[in-house]
């Protein structure tokens, strides 16, 4: 056993207990880490090649290309960042305050507005080792962490043995899951911890807690068993410490958010509960934090090429501003925006010149202008990332490589601007 | 994991004594606790009309070479490397309260589970509760597998 750990970038768990066998400069064999950082940390199946127009080039022609594209847009957009550093996000925010750019990241069709009350200090949260130490209810709504943060259960919100919760899951914890179907993770709940609300339910039933919780009838339109609510009303009221990992599934349903800040209200007037976004990738937050000390806002900024303003609205969101058509130019870092947004927003951003930086082979590459590979961040190299919870780790660069990390990219592309 | 009825529906129920077992019942109860194979039944295996059944059978017990002396099985193909196991283990809890029983890395190697390529693996199973003369039939391992990946035989 060594004291050598490493920090995963699989998701935005960044576990720090990952220990590495090395040989001839690739990682052969990790202890601790779950599927899905082995199947990050291990490398891509098929690396990212440098090209521009999709023919060999090398890396100088290729930055150089890159910030052509860059300076004879108008209203070029910077998008991605989920899977970069911290560094190389500050390095970004300067790119599009000089190129009067777009930035915007996934966080803007997905934990943003979470993060953004977290930041502006709405809603109560905690770090992910008060919850071990500490949490006796542990609430997953429209998530499922057994699959999307494998190692989430294991290591902070149900199984361990904490400062406060010596006995473990069976006797000090509750692990309660509010979904639309039965999940992994309410397998491992149970049915007493299993909470199945129809499509588009989720504001109503939160609602109706907050009824159960005033000691009023909760009522819903779909009738869901009244006792049952009591019960959870009861379960919650109870908890020392409670967490709620919001998921995606609560986010898309609700139209605003509103009815999650009434929950929250009211919970804590009766008891003690915190709010953990259950961010995907490993660094999507620490995009937020990075832009919000930046400008106030923590994404959909679109920046005024002669005064360095900060503009923010929804209209300046990747989805929108791409759906306007006013972009004319994009730099993807990180991301694979062509795979995950809407059909005809994606097929526009791949008619537009598009820059792709990444470690790996993917489908934006293929319609990219030009590609430039980078090195596997906490892998190939360093870097600081911000943790689900918004602690701040610190990554290991484990094998060497003569890859440029993407930070060094976007440095000289800004050089070269 | 099929029940005995399961399987002996499967078999060819004429009580043939060929395999060696006085009845397909008998068999049935031994190939459930893998002291047999499906191709120990000599009808079953040599019949064109109990091919189906032969090949659900052996489908079914495929794992077996992965058993460990306490019977537990881990079916890598559905481990997602979570952890839950390393960590709820009261085996693993005893030996490494600070490292395996908190969430973190193993830092002894008298742990149980331990995870490997983002599988978990069963070492010092002379350890677990279910081994030895004084067994409890522990089953924090199973209970806490979100994919049902481990099993005890």
């Amino acid at each position: 056993m060594t004291d050598n750990y490493y920090v995963c970038p699989g998701c935005a768990l960044l576990c720090d207990d990952i220990e590495v066998e090395t040989e001839d400069n690739k990682i052969t064999k990790m202890y601790t880490a779950c599927m899905k950082g082995v199947a990050r940390m291990k490398g891509c199946s098929s690396p990212l090649e440098c090209t521009v127009e999709q023919e060999a080039a090398d890396v100088d022609a290729s930055i150089e290309k890159a910030a052509a594209i860059l300076k004879d847009a108008k209203n070029p957009l910077i998008f991605g960042h989920g899977n970069s550093s911290s560094e190389a996000q500050k390095v970004a925010i300067e790119i599009a305050k000089r190129t009067g750019a777009y930035i915007d990241d996934t966080s803007s069709f997905c934990q943003g507005p979470i993060i953004e009350a977290i930041l502006q200090e709405k809603l109560k949260t905690c770090t992910l080792d008060d919850v071990r130490d500490k949490a006796d209810v542990t609430v997953f709504w429209g998530a499922d962490p057994a699959n999307s943060h494998p190692r989430h259960l294991s290591r902070y919100s149900y199984f361990p043995r904490g400062k406060e919760r010596q006995r473990g899951w069976e006797e000090d914890r509750t692990l309660i899951t509010v979904d639309i179907r039965k999940s992994d993770t309410s397998e491992i709940a149970g049915n007493s911890g299993f909470f199945q609300i129809p499509i588009k339910g989720d504001a109503e039933f939160m609602n109706a807690l907050v009824d159960g919780l005033s000691s009023k009838v909760p009522k819903t339109s779909f009738n869901f068993d009244k006792k049952k609510i009591l019960e959870l009303s009861n379960t919650l009221k109870k908890a020392k410490f409670g967490v709620i990992g919001v998921g995606l599934g609560l986010l898309y349903s609700l139209e605003e958010l509103e009815p999650l800040f009434a929950l929250m209200d009211k919970l804590n007037s009766v008891s003690n509960f915190h709010i953990i976004p259950m961010v995907g990738q490993y660094n999507m937050r620490g995009f937020n934090h990075n832009l919000f000390e930046e400008t106030g806002y923590i994404n959909r900024v679109k920046f005024d090429i002669e005064s360095g303003q900060a503009k923010h609205g929804a209209e300046y969101s990747v989805v929108e501003a791409l759906k306007e058509r006013s972009v004319d130019a994009a730099l993807v870092i990180g991301s694979d925006p062509l795979s995950s947004l809407p059909l005809p927003v994606a097929r526009y951003l791949a008619d537009i010149p598009l820059i792709d930086i990444d470690p790996c082979q993917n489908l934006t590459a293929t319609k990219a202008n030009v590609t430039i590979p980078c090195a596997l961040g906490g892998v190939e190299s360093g870097g600081t990332a911000v943790r689900m919870d918004g602690v701040e780790i610190e990554l290991k660069q484990i094998v060497e490589t003569d890859k440029l990390s993407d930070k060094e990219v976007l440095t000289r592309i800004m050089e070269a601007l | 994991m099929a029940s005995v009825m399961e399987i002996y529906q499967l078999l060819p129920k004429t009580n043939c004594k060929e395999c060696g077992k006085t009845t397909c019942m008998a068999f049935a109860v031994d190939l459930l606790a893998r002291k047999f194979s499906a191709d120990d039944c000599p009808p079953l295996v040599n019949e064109e009309k109990y091919k189906e059944n032969y090949d659900k059978l052996s489908g079914m017990f495929t794992p077996v070479a992965g058993v460990s002396e306490t019977g537990l099985i881990v079916h890598t193909e559905k481990c997602t490397g979570c952890g839950n196991c390393v960590v709820a283990c009261p085996v693993d809890v005893a030996a490494d309260p600070q490292g395996a029983g908190s969430g973190r890395a193993p830092t002894t190697d008298k742990v149980i589970f331990k995870v490997v390529d983002g599988v978990v693996t069963a070492n010092n199973v002379q350890e677990c509760r279910r081994f030895g003369e004084n067994i409890i039939l522990c089953v924090a391992c199973i209970d806490t597998c979100p994919t049902k990946a481990i099993e005890f035989v």
